[in-house]
């Protein structure tokens, strides 16, 4: 099979890649780049657990083949973390809230409320559920995740 | 004793690999030269297998190794009937037929498709009671009906025809529930490779119940059980789930892995998952109450059939605690209660959360309406007034509340109609919907109680090795596994509190069957009752031994040496102290004490009698109450569930916000099973297998959830802690279809309470 060269950025860092038409950003993202975090979990744009960003927005990249990723920027939950025990403090807000069971949705869970707080600093209660509403989440009943979103953002306007 | 780790908050001890994507699922786990397998599914419900013709397959590039049937080096059939794969019949639309092993998993998917198999096509059984009363046609030709074997659970207790003749009032009605799906968001995987030092297989995986896994993967591979290896990958949900499908993929695997003497991996798809793992079992509850003029319940007789699909998947376990738990938290003087596993050509039913607790309390606290209903009195004292308090006696002839076991169904019923405001909610609906013709809100309640572990349903032992490292960091590992549901982060605060040191030394591995002994499974919600009991058994070993070479140190009596806060005094003399890393250092490099101990738990047998139910079921209970407030719209049936407020009574929590996020995600599964899910088939084939079809609760369906928790003094548990697990599910459902009622006047008696059934009152897709 013909392969493309995909030269994108993900997580703040640029890559050449020769992949295969048909994989998709998630297969370029999980088997090329090692970035495990993003989780399959439907494979049809269903679950959200593949959930990462792409040039400011979400999107699912089981949906997303890797030609379309062409000349992007990424962002997967591999990136929220600036270095090393220093969590984005919706990584810390998940943890202090009591938003993470199993932890399968958690990535994709927290690229979408990334990309909510990006756009929406203090987000209300439906503006937040707006924002997941394309994330599954089978463990928490949503409820201690919605909490961990307010925690996020009431402490981020506390800093800036 | 005040606490100083447990009873707090403290955040999961797993929780930092979670929210950087560092934590490794299956699907995460890689080996060197690994091979990728795939199962070739039947085609047909039932059928026999005239021919396999492997031929084009096998000559595909990449394509290493194809087993079907006769390949199995032991025996073909594992727990429950399940073949490894099919070899003369199929029996439903999961079984496997053959399976590939190739270099990639795009050359198996392509392998998989040039397989062909020839088939005869037989008339599948798929209605369950045709296949109760037609013993002609049988799923399994060696067995004489359809009854699924050891699964007929009886309850006999007083007269029953003696209680119907004293009851001012009988009732018959009939409930029905749907095969419904775990849902868990990670779909399973499993990767056997050969022992790399020894001869045997080692198996990683999405794996609920390392041990039944290696058990039966020692069977089918001809092996000793101390040559299968099994580790459980960090597990993205189960539910009960991840354990018969995993058991099947764990045997093709490891015959894959062994002839091709590399590691082989397999990731199902979520069609794969839906098709092949194990759904809650649809019932059917066929129930007669009768009670006096008062509201006081005489008699209650229920038969209940079980669709278990063509292989024995636990029917005989939760009948069991369904025959137990059929009268709900009632005394009832006289009872008669008969549980049926039925085989049947469908999908199998299994365990999930709750086992047989989601049925039965729906079909019970829905009769406890309507007969509250045909006496005109309100369902929260009808429940008040029957519902069992100290002295009862519970359906199995336990005497409730001796030995200190709480009782506190009033005292919880009471309190949460209290702050649900129920008395004058009701009024107020009543005069909303004289109002309105379209739009009506209602409101519901129902309650429960629930044996806490396995009680009589099997041993309930649970084992932890907790090991003390130089540097006063600490390992626990316990035979129970960690799915999501919190337990390693209990575990590591009651052994921290034993200890009387911080959590932060502690540390967890995965449980591994070579290095600590089978304890029973991760089920029945006694993840922290029965293992937290292993885990304080194993705490105190150690801390008899840190406090023997404590008191030389100290020169003093070991009886008053307390380690606390990683501090080791003597009692009324702090200062006579030593650092605990410091006691760490002598005991391992002055005494040579051992700092790695073991803890078993073994609670003792509860034992019910086999022909008549009577007996002790379970050492102690949990509780709970739930009311349910909704709106609908009776033109397009959409129902809206605005809040529910609950209670229960689970002991002492170790962690309060993780009880809380056990009960809050327990109680929307229970809103999808009462409102959306079901699972579908239609002529034994599946209409369901995906997330597009197959709908679950998303975060746009959550009301407002409100938990309040109790905490009735119980010494039984750790700590004072009881079961949280599986409580949370069981309220939903009826307490939904209660305030249906109460909106409409429509009474449902099938769930789910979707758009057809709320505005026709049937289900259109049957």
């Amino acid at each position: 099979m013909e392969t493309l060269s995909l030269e994108f950025k993900v997580n703040g860092q640029e890559h050449k890649l020769s992949v295969t038409p048909n994989k998709r950003l998630l297969d370029v993202l999980r088997e090329d780049l090692n970035l495990i975090g993003v989780k399959e979990g439907c494979s049809v744009g269903e679950c959200g657990a593949c959930t990462v960003i792409m040039d400011g927005k979400i999107i699912n990249s089981c949906m997303v083949l890797a030609g379309q990723a062409q000349n992007s920027e990424i962002l997967t939950v591999e990136g929220l973390e600036k270095e090393e025990g220093k969590l984005h403090p919706l990584q810390q807000a998940f943890l202090d809230a009591g938003a993470v069971q199993c932890g399968f949705c958690t990535p994709g869970m927290l690229m979408s409320s990334y990309n909510l707080l990006q756009s929406n600093p203090d987000p209300d209660e439906e503006e937040i559920k707006d924002a997941i509403a394309g994330n599954f989440c089978r463990c928490t009943g949503y409820k201690q995740i919605i909490d961990a979103i307010k925690l996020a953002a009431e402490r981020m306007n506390r800093q800036s | 004793m005040k606490a100083d780790v447990i009873n707090k908050s403290s955040n999961r001890v797993d929780g930092y690999e979670k929210v950087t994507g560092k934590a490794k699922f299956g699907a995460d786990i890689n080996f060197g030269n690994q091979l990728y397998a795939k199962t070739v599914y039947s085609e047909y419900p039932r059928a026999k297998i005239k021919k396999i013709k492997l031929n084009k397959a096998k000559k595909l590039d990449g394509v290493v190794e194809i087993i079907t049937a006769e390949d199995v080096p032991g025996t073909n059939e594992m727990f429950g009937r399940f073949p490894v794969l099919a070899a003369e019949e199929v029996k439903y639309v999961g079984d496997g037929i053959a399976v590939v092993a190739a270099e990639s998993q795009e050359i198996a998917k392509k392998a998989v498709k040039l397989i062909v198999v020839e088939y005869e096509e037989i008339e599948p059984i798929l209605d369950m009671k045709k296949a109760v009363k037609d013993t002609k046609e049988l799923v399994h030709s060696d067995k004489e009906d359809n009854i699924i074997e050891h699964s007929h659970h009886l309850m006999r207790k007083g007269d029953i025809e003696k209680g119907f003749k004293g009851a001012d009032v009988i009732l018959e009605r009939t409930y029905y529930t749907p095969f419904v799906d775990q849902a868990y968001i990670e779909p399973e995987v499993v990767i056997s490779i050969p022992d790399p030092y020894r001869k045997g297989i080692e198996i990683h995986g999405s794996i609920q119940n390392p041990y039944s896994v290696q058990e039966n993967i020692a069977k089918v591979m001809d092996h000793k059980i101390s040559e299968v290896k099994v580790i459980h990958s960090t597990i993205g949900g189960s539910f009960g789930g991840k354990d018969e499908s995993v058991m099947m993929m764990a045997a093709r695997t490891s015959i894959l892995a062994e002839r091709t003497k590399r590691p082989v991996k397999m990731v199902l798809t979520r069609e794969e998952s839906m098709t092949e793992s194990c759904k809650r079992h649809p019932y059917e509850m066929n129930y007669k109450i009768g009670a006096k003029k008062d509201g006081t319940i005489v008699a209650i007789q229920d038969e209940v059939y079980t669709q278990g699909g063509p292989y024995n998947n636990k029917a005989m376990f939760a009948n069991w605690r369904g025959s137990v738990h059929a009268t709900g938290p009632y005394q009832v003087d006289n009872v008669k209660t008969d549980y049926y596993g039925v085989y049947t050509n469908t999908i199998y039913g299994g365990a999930y959360r709750g086992f047989s607790a989601p049925q039965t309390v729906f079909g019970i606290e829905s009769l406890i309406d309507e007969l509250a209903e045909e006496l005109n009195m309100s369902p929260k004292e009808i429940r008040l007034k029957n519902c069992l308090k100290p002295g009862d006696t519970f359906a199995t002839g336990q005497k409730m509340g001796k030995d200190n076991i709480p009782i506190p169904l009033k005292e919880i019923i009471k309190e949460v109609c209290e702050k649900a405001d129920y008395e004058k909610k009701v009024k107020k609906f009543k005069e909303y919907n004289k109002k309105h013709s379209e739009i009506k809100k209602g409101i519901g309640i129902s309650c429960t109680l629930r044996g806490a572990g396995l009680g009589g349903e099997g041993i309930d032992t649970a084992g932890a090795t907790i090991t003390i490292d130089k540097d006063g960091s600490i390992t626990l590992i316990s035979d129970l596994t960690e799915m999501g549901q919190g337990m390693r982060t209990a575990h590591a605060q009651i052994a921290a509190e034993t200890l009387g040191v911080s959590l932060e030394r502690l540390s967890f591995i995965n449980t591994d069957t070579s290095i600590i002994m089978d304890g029973g499974p991760t089920v029945a919600s006694r993840g922290t009752l029965a293992g937290g009991q292993a885990v304080i058994a194993a705490g105190k070993k150690l801390k008899d031994r840190l406090k023997k070479v404590a008191a030389e140190k100290l020169n003093c009596d070991k009886e008053v040496i307390i380690i606390k806060n990683d501090q080791v005094y003597e009692y009324d003399n702090v200062n006579n102290m030593i650092d605990f890393d410091e006691l760490i250092g002598v005991c391992i490099a002055e005494k040579g004490i051992s700092l790695s101990a073991q803890g078993w738990y073994n609670p003792g047998p509860e034992e019910l009698s086999e022909e008549t139910g009577q007996g002790n079921a379970y050492p102690t209970y949990v509780y709970g109450c739930a009311v349910t407030e909704i709106i609908v719209d009776t033109k397009t049936g959409e129902v809206g569930v605005e809040k529910i407020i609950a209670g229960y009574d689970i002991g002492t929590p170790i962690n309060p916000q993780q009880v809380k996020g056990q009960l809050y995600g327990g109680i929307l599964q229970g809103l999808g099973y009462g409102l959306m899910e079901e699972f579908e088939q239609k002529e034994g084939y599946l209409k369901t297998d995906n997330f597009d079809d197959y709908l679950i609760p998303s975060i746009k369906d959550i009301p407002d959830i409100n938990v309040i928790l109790f905490d009735f003094e119980d010494d039984f548990g750790p700590y004072g802690a009881k079961s949280v697990g599986e409580l949370g599910i069981e309220l939903v459902a009826p307490s939904l279809v209660n305030a249906f009622k109460n909106a409409t006047n429509n009474r449902i008696r099938e769930i789910p309470l979707n758009l057809e059934r709320a505005s026709l009152g049937k289900n259109l897709s049957k």
